[in-house]
């Protein structure tokens, strides 16, 4: 298996993938009361022009979080 | 349930659930804000009549997403619903939830029901639901639930008597527990319950979660408490993501069975297209740059009219007090004193209520999280938040209203240094002396062909304080160290016209609790300064006139002349005088005389006030702050008794131009960082800070131009 944890991160605009787990503890209670559950889907739609933070939709709705969050967040896709 | 006290209801609600155009649908302009007791935080609350219950007071709880607290706001909800042995504890709860965003306010709906408090679900928006064609079967969610589901607008007030009939029958017979509590946590459950005589598992269960962030509790319980904890092993983290799951689990299922047509997001189609352009990476910023530059247009050219008819109005005001009432010290305290210093308070009303409504604007609308997320990274680098470009604009209208503007950032470092640094920004009220200043040093000619020298000098001050403010900030974000991890996290909601009724609501309110809390400070050190500077420790006050009358007995002076001469002598005498001579010493390597120093004392109050006190002291023509030709001739022609050469060389000039940029020269600042930050210790730091960087860099500068 290659799946050396890609991450929310490294989603390019429009792609859509399904959360796998998290990599940071402390973040992972808070993304979870955010909707960022093991198993929802998640749709990357755009970074700000910096990059840095990105916005996603997950459980019907969009959130925006920073890149360091977003990279805690491992997907399967 | 304590039924001689007057029934209090909580609302309770994510962020952009509507929750606050709920509370203002419930009690109107029937508003006020308060503290709840024990915790330093503000309440909002107001009052409606619901039949059944009669008068009810409705608390509106700060937008949280659960009840584990994470930032300040939410750990105040999260001790308002687990202390229920207040009087002013609410005895019902009533959940907000977006009908567009179901799960993610259901997460925290479970977590109230199992709380046990009476519970009534509102599903809001449901205008954007219809839109948006999603339906619900409200009767088997109320089933399921165990608690009333009442479908509301709260924009257009629809469903608000179904909810108040709901509001006023229900109970918590039912007594749900949806979240199954983890085994190992049963046996210490037990012991709390018996020990702090609680009667709900999962409130015993947040008590021994989370002991150290409710305050109500005692130091010993809270200890005791950490200690049954540590022995039973409840981590929090592991215990609250594996809950978290569980809830999402029920909440998936309840929504399979009772959903009757689920949303698809074309509804939201014309909310991405916006963004597309909004934050887009130069249309973005072009756009933010125009509606800012719209802001400061109304800020500083809509307000200026009110503003100078309130200054007038209280000026003449205290005019006409002094001219009626009997000579006296009482009548000078409240036509110098008082009735000044609240026209201090009130002048400030206009500009506080534009930038608040455009604020309120701009929040309503969506935008607002859209500006946060084009300038979070690079706010960041400074030790700021995306949430700090708000304060820090409005600073440069005005300190007041920008540091009451930082309580939407939820990191405490990150707010604090926001709080710190935004009156670097150069507000409104410094104008009059850099005009005044630069006016005096710098020649009225062109450089490069078209730039007004006079006019680049004024943006360079501009420039030089926002610049102080990032070093400032980057520098106290290598200090100040906090175990608080900083993360965004923040909802980008569909945009939505803003409703002037919210807007109007939210001016009314921030406004009223400005003057009333900042205005008790700001009116108690204007009347201590107006003591100083009229009474002095000898009798020279009171044989003023004598004296400057044999002074001046061969000069033939005007009337008006002679009064100003007066002025400046008791002025001189006064306390405030003593003072300054006193501290000339300090102020001399500056390049200031006892004189300056007056000024300076004088405008510790407001820096507007320097113009006016030197026009006193020169005693020049009335005290016309706007009459600046006559103040800047007098001032010309200072002598300096020392050397023999004008008073204000360009060196002393450019000394108090840097001093004024980064002295905090103002009480009202101070009061409203008293109040925002709960206590002395922020407010005396900044206090210490920036008078050290305005008397070190005027020092640096006067020594090297003189």
């Amino acid at each position: 298996m290659s799946q050396t944890a890609k991450s929310v991160a490294s989603m390019k605009p429009g792609e859509m993938g399904i959360i796998a787990g998290f990599t940071d503890d402390f973040l992972a209670t808070k993304l979870m009361e955010m909707g960022c559950l093991p198993g929802a889907s998640v749709r990357f739609n755009f970074a700000a022009p910096f990059g840095d933070p990105v916005c996603i939709s997950v459980l019907g709705y969009e959130l925006s979080l920073r890149l360091d969050e977003a990279s805690t967040i491992s997907i399967l896709n | 349930m304590a039924t001689s006290h007057k029934p209090i209801i909580a609302l309770v609600g994510n962020p952009n659930s509507g929750k606050s155009s709920l509370f203002n649908h419930l009690t109107g302009l029937n508003q006020k804000v308060g503290n709840f007791p024990g915790v330093t935080v503000e309440k909002k609350s107001g009052f409606s009549q619901i039949d059944g219950l009669g008068n009810t007071e409705i608390i509106d709880l700060p937008g949280i997403y659960s009840i584990y607290p994470r930032s300040l706001d939410e750990q105040i909800v999260a001790e308002v619903l687990l202390n229920h042995n207040e009087p002013t504890s609410p005895q019902k709860i009533v959940v907000v939830v977006d009908a567009t965003n179901m799960k993610r306010g259901l997460l925290l709906l479970t977590q109230i029901i199992d709380l046990g408090l009476p519970t009534v679900l509102a599903i809001n928006m449901m205008d954007l639901a219809a839109k948006a064609g999603i339906s619900y079967d409200f009767i088997k969610l109320s089933q399921k639930l165990g608690v009333d589901v009442i479908p509301i607008n709260a924009r257009k007030g629809e469903g608000i008597e179904q909810l108040k009939k709901a509001i006023a029958t229900c109970d918590n017979k039912k007594n749900q527990t949806i979240y199954q509590l983890p085994q190992e946590a049963s046996e210490p459950i037990l012991v709390v319950r018996q020990h702090l005589g609680l009667d709900n598992n999962y409130e015993a269960y947040q008590f021994l979660q989370q002991p150290k962030s409710l305050d109500f509790l005692s130091k010993e319980n809270q200890k005791w408490l950490d200690e049954v904890r540590q022995r039973s092993a409840i981590h929090s983290g592991k215990f609250q993501g594996a809950e978290t799951i569980l809830r999402y689990s029920y909440i998936q299922d309840l929504l399979q069975s009772a959903t009757l047509k689920p949303a698809d997001d074309s509804w939201k189609k014309s909310s991405f297209k916006l963004d597309r352009i909004l934050t887009h990476k130069v249309w973005g910023y072009l756009i933010f740059f125009v509606v800012l530059f719209l802001v400061f247009q109304a800020v500083f050219a809509w307000a200026s009219y009110p503003m100078d008819f309130i200054d007038g109005l209280f000026a003449d005001f205290g005019n006409w007090l002094s001219a009626t009432l009997p000579d006296g010290a009482l009548t000078k305290l409240l036509a110098e004193g008082i009735v000044p210093g609240l026209g201090g308070i009130v002048m400030f009303v206009p500009q506080i209520a534009i930038l608040f409504a455009f604020i309120s604007i701009l929040e309503e609308s969506g935008y607002m999280a859209r500006v946060v997320f084009l300038m979070d990274k690079i706010m960041r680098k400074f030790g700021l938040n995306g949430k700090s470009v708000v304060p820090l604009l409005s600073g440069m209208a005005c300190a007041i209203p920008a540091i009451m503007a930082t309580r939407t950032i939820d990191n405490w470092k990150e707010r604090t240094i926001t709080i710190l640094v935004t009156p670097l920004m150069s507000c409104s009220a410094r104008i009059p002396i850099f005009t005044i200043l630069i006016a005096l040093i710098v020649p009225d000619t062109t450089a490069l062909y078209f730039f007004n020298l006079q006019g680049l000098a004024l943006m360079g001050l501009y420039l030089l304080g926002f610049f102080a403010a990032l070093v400032s900030a980057y520098i106290m974000k290598k200090i100040i160290r906090v175990q608080e991890r900083s993360f965004l996290m923040m909802e980008l909601p569909t945009y939505r016209l803003p409703k002037a009724s919210n807007v109007g609501l939210t001016l009314v309110e921030k406004t009223k609790s400005f003057v009333l809390e900042a205005g008790k400070i700001i009116l108690a050190i204007s009347v201590v300064l107006w003591v100083l500077a009229s009474y002095g420790p000898s009798d020279k006050l009171e044989k003023a006139e004598e004296y400057v009358m044999q002074e001046t007995a061969n000069m033939r002076l005007t009337e008006q002349g002679l009064q100003d001469r007066i002025a400046a002598y008791k002025l001189e005498n006064s306390y405030a005088g003593v003072i300054g001579k006193a501290i000339e010493p300090v102020i001399k390597p500056l390049g200031y005389d006892w004189k300056i120093g007056i000024a300076l004392l004088t405008s510790f109050a407001a820096r507007e006030v320097f113009v006016g006190t030197m026009a006193t002291i020169y005693s020049i023509g009335s005290v016309d702050a706007d009459d600046q030709q006559t103040i800047k001739s007098r001032m010309q022609s200072e002598i300096n008794a020392e050397t023999g050469e004008p008073r204000f060389t360009p060196a002393v000039g450019l000394s108090l131009l840097v001093f004024y940029t980064f002295a905090m020269q103002c009480m009202s600042t101070i009061a409203v960082v008293y109040r925002e930050t709960k206590g002395w210790k922020w407010p005396m730091i900044q206090l210490a800070y920036m008078t050290t960087l305005a008397y070190v860099s005027a020092f640096i500068v006067f020594q090297i131009f003189s």
